[in-house]
């Protein structure tokens, strides 16, 4: 009864053979997955665009977009019905006759710039903060809890304010800033992430081996919290985005006369009834881009949770 | 639950006193003080006399503790762009921000928490996702774009709203939808992901195997632990939304802390800066605590230790 | 008021899974009769309590049952819609789970979540709740029950936990109990006095019980009828003397060597094991659903379905292509090897 049937063994060893051969490999199950999620390819194909137009801005734009031309000033944008609209500026001119489109074109590097910059500074501290409270728990824990704590207690965008007011405003200080205010989240992410894999037996088994510290965090956790640091990652660069928009349409982030979209937004404001488009085309091409950021980071934890593997 | 009470209070305080050093020291951001309140076509002389009038003479932890315990009594100082206390203008001010967070809030819940539970209840159908769909839209909107369509429209072209100050309980429609709904995808989010995971718990199955009716099963026994870490969130939100009525105030211009500190920050006027900056953060802080409290009450696990 | 207090004909559940339909239960009928104990036997996955959820009408969302006849008490329950449903549940039928730990919910008192039971089912006061959960909880042996009324369930252990799930279904004074596994989670200290107080308690109330396990010892105490599962299906049924005495079903020879007997299994003997794995329920299935494993198996138990049949006594019956003599003779064979 003991001895196993030889024939069963057979048919059972047979199965998984030509259950390999017919499964498809993890990554074309990731692929198909990857392409079935409509709110990915979105988001990314989307994404890619707008990275396209911020760098080959110089060869799409029609026009210089600071070049000042009074005489054509608040030209509105060629779908509009008035003998104005001309093709020379398909989007129209604002109250300095400056064209539209290339401003518009032009504010992607601004926005995209400020967004991967400011997310990386951000990510790098938060990330190291979180692994760091993660892995050792403990004291270290209790620190960069209450470092957490006291940044989240800040208001954002009032100290973003308070701070670029008090040390000037140019571009990189508005990186700067945003970087080392918005990396909360990545630490928060990164904690609780960590912590997760550090109880988990292969890290212990790891220990165990007697591998350094280092190389567990870098070979044994990290790949496996990158993706949530992947989503993360997406979040703050779409809330560096939306910051640097409040904060030029408040005056006090990219100053005049850059073309970023908030502060095109914040020009407009005064002509917004009878010339909506100038509100309208910035604020549309800042949703454009936030949605497929967050579209983008939504797509990856669907498509990497495990509890979709199967 | 009164160690733990008191924990939490001792972390309030530490986290409270950092953020005063950290409030303090923005006046050093720009370099000399003293020199920056002078202005331009001061002497040298005159740079040397506010020096010792201020006390930047002195060094910076005497300094430090000099203005912590003058703000301890409520003495914030004097703000040189209004000419008057700071002190005396924020509690003119805060009211008016609170009203409009608390608004804003209440909205924010109000929309959040019905759809979140909806759309937990019947997942992956039409409500789910709308529900989604509205949580992915939401967050992508910048409030400050936000606010001006909505002057756009409901403003301007069909004039149902107010769109400027503080007359009547109309004029806070506007702004506190704009500063509310992009706090709710989070809440729905959240409210949704508990739901979810609370109705297909263990203590849901009993709850039904008792013959309980749905609503009994769906607000007493899930919506009651569903709803534990929204408090949480609702509180940080409310905490982030009274940093953000500083875009939705200039907009709007209802003259609470947020649109003072616009002002003051475009004139230079520190006192006021770090006065309001301390206020928000201390209220985020108190806030987090209380929460934290509510929490404590609501899970058993945490009150009965 | 009907002898057989529940009665379960060719009950059927599937569950759609993105590879196929899973076949979780096929065809399985069992009564119960007033006062007594039947006990569900089989590995895990095998069904069980798919099985169980299925007669409360708790099963998934998404899964499917039908059933030629589903009575509880003589009543159809099969098709009486929800609301009528939860007249029922906690009412006259009552459930146990395996998870004690987490089948209290963490944010009511004990008191609190006794007595919604039978305030939710019996015109009664608060006062009169009160003293039931009392009088039960003493009954289910926990001391000092009134100070426990005020407990949260995160402050009792696993084995009063479990104690309390039994009270709560006792409290509205049920004809039927089922119980999932009831002792799976606990100590195995605790898990022979949650039983036995369960047998006891079925005695005192004259109940039914359905009784879940996998655990054959716990079966041979205090099963009057057990029913063996496999892969789905009911392979065999009996009293407790006929299954065990006279294992007819080649799986139910397998799983009964599987565990010392005292007094049979000579000291130092070999236990036996069932070779290979329990086939996937996934798609149509066709023949004996153990022929992979089954030692005596021939090409014609694979061709098609097995009728259930009769063994040598009265309500014993099993499913097998052989005769009850070769499998009495094979069981025979066995027992010399």
């Amino acid at each position: 009864m003991s001895a196993p049937n030889p024939t069963i063994n057979g048919t059972l060893a047979g199965a998984p053979v030509v259950a390999q051969i017919l499964e498809p490999s993890p990554g074309a199950i990731l692929r198909r997955r990857i392409f079935g999620h409509v709110g990915l390819v979105l988001g990314g194909a989307f994404l890619v665009l707008i990275i396209a137009m911020a760098l080959l801005a110089p060869f799409l734009a029609p026009h210089d977009p600071l070049d000042q031309e009074l005489s054509r000033k608040l030209i509105p944008p060629i779908w509009h019905d008035s003998p104005k609209a001309t093709w020379e500026h398909p989007l129209g001119t604002d109250l300095f006759g400056r064209d539209y489109f290339s401003r518009l074109i032009y504010g992607s590097q601004i926005s995209l710039l400020i967004g991967f910059a400011a997310m990386l500074i951000s990510g790098v501290i938060g990330t190291t903060l979180g692994v760091l409270a993660g892995y050792f728990g403990g004291r270290v824990d209790m620190v960069v809890n209450f470092i957490i704590t006291t940044r989240l207690s800040m208001p954002v965008v009032l100290v973003a304010l308070a701070v670029v007011s008090l040390i000037g405003n140019s571009l990189w200080i508005v990186i700067w800033v945003l970087g080392l205010l918005i990396w909360d989240r990545f630490a928060v992410v990164m904690r609780s992430s960590t912590q997760q894999m550090r109880n988990l037996d292969y890290v212990a088994a790891a220990q165990a081996l007697g591998c350094s510290t280092f190389r567990i965090i870098v070979t044994e956790i990290m790949p496996n919290i990158l993706n949530n640091l992947i989503v993360v990652a997406t979040v703050e660069m779409a809330h560096a985005i939306l910051l640097e928009a409040a904060l030029s349409f408040l005056g006090l982030g990219v100053q005049p006369p850059a073309p970023s979209w908030g502060l095109m937004i914040a020009e407009g404001k005064g002509f917004m009834f009878f010339q909506p488009w100038l509100i309208g085309i910035p604020g549309a091409a800042l949703f454009i881009l936030i949605l497929s950021i967050n579209l983008l980071g939504d797509g990856v934890r669907d498509v990497t949770a495990p509890e979709n593997q199967n | 639950m009164f160690i733990y009470a008191c924990k939490r209070f001792g972390v309030a305080v530490l986290v409270a006193i950092t953020v005063s050093l950290l409030s303090f020291s923005l006046i050093y951001l720009s370099g000399d003080p003293a020199m920056a309140l002078a202005g331009e076509s001061a002497t040298s002389e005159d740079i040397e006399n506010i020096r010792r009038v201020y006390g930047y003479d002195q060094p910076i932890m005497v300094q430090y503790v000099d203005w912590l315990s003058r703000v301890v009594q409520g003495d914030f100082g004097r703000s040189h762009y209004l000419k008057r206390e700071v002190a005396e203008v924020i509690f003119e001010r805060l009211p008016t921000t609170m009203l409009l967070g608390a608004c804003a809030l209440g909205f924010a819940i109000l929309l959040s928490i019905p759809l979140g539970v909806l759309a937990a209840i019947r997942p992956n159908t039409i409500i789910d996702r709308l529900a989604l769909t509205l949580a992915v839209v939401g967050q992508a909107l910048p409030s400050f774009w936000f606010a001006l369509i909505l002057i756009f429209w409901l403003g301007i072209t069909w004039r149902l709203l107010p769109i400027t100050g503080t007359a009547s309980w109309q004029n806070f429609i506007m702004p506190a939808v704009a500063l509310g709904y992009y706090v709710t995808p989070a809440i729905m989010r959240l409210t949704r992901a508990g739901m979810l995971e609370v109705l297909s718990s263990d203590y849901i199955r009993t709850a039904r195997a008792k013959g309980l009716k749905p609503a009994t099963v769906l607000f007493k026994h899930a919506l009651r632990n569903a709803i534990i870490p929204v408090v949480s969130l609702a509180a940080v939100q409310f905490g982030f939304m009274l940093g953000g009525s500083i875009v939705i105030e200039t907009i709007f211009a209802i003259n609470g802390l947020g649109f003072l500190a616009w002002e003051t920050i475009q004139r230079g006027d520190l006192p006021t800066m770090q006065a309001i900056v301390l206020v928000l953060a201390c209220f985020y802080i108190v806030l987090t605590f209380l929460a934290d409290m509510l929490n404590a009450f609501l899970d058993p696990r945490i009150r009965v230790a | 008021m009907a002898d057989r207090i529940l009665e379960v004909n060719n009950l059927t559940v599937d569950i759609p899974v993105p590879s196929g339909m899973l076949h979780a239960v096929q065809g399985v009928s069992f009564s119960v009769g007033r006062g007594e104990t039947l006990c569900i036997v089989g590995e895990s996955g095998c069904g069980k309590s798919l099985t169980s959820l299925a007669i409360m009408d708790l099963l998934p969302a998404n899964a499917s049952r039908t059933a030629d006849k589903l009575e509880h008490d003589g009543v159809d329950i099969l098709n009486i819609g929800e609301n009528r449903m939860a007249n029922i549940r906690g009412n006259t039928m009552g459930m146990i789970f395996q998870e004690p730990m987490t089948s209290l919910n963490p944010a009511y008192t004990i008191s609190n979540q006794l007595e919604e039971a039978l305030l939710r089912h019996k015109k009664v006061g608060r006062g009169e709740a009160r003293e039931r959960a009392v009088f039960l909880l003493e009954k289910v042996g926990i001391t000092a029950a009134s100070n426990r009324l005020r407990q949260y369930p995160h402050q009792l252990s696993g084995g009063l936990r479990q104690r309390v799930m039994i009270a709560m279904t006792l409290m509205c004074g049920p004809d039927l109990i089922i119980a999932d596994e009831p002792t799976t989670a606990l100590d195995v200290t605790i898990q022979a006095q949650i039983l036995l107080l369960l047998a006891e308690l079925q005695k005192e109330f004259h109940m039914g019980l359905i009784l879940i396990t996998h655990d054959l010892g716990v079966v041979a105490r205090v099963a009057d009828r057990v029913a063996v599962m496999y892969a789905g299906q009911l392979v065999e049924q009996g009293t407790a003397t006929q299954v065990f005495e006279n294992p007819t079903n080649p799986y139910t020879q397998g799983l009964l060597d599987c565990i010392p007997i005292p007094g049979k299994t000579a000291r130092g003997a070999h236990l036996g094991s069932i070779p290979g794995i329990v086939p996937s329920l996934i798609g149509d299935l066709n023949g004996c659903r153990f022929a992979d494993r089954c030692p005596y198996a021939k090409d014609e138990c694979v061709a098609k379905d097995i009728e259930f049949r009769a063994a040598f006594e009265a309500g014993h019956s099993y499913r097998c292509v052989l005769s009850p003599e070769v499998c009495a003779k094979n069981a025979q064979r066995k027992l010399i090897a």
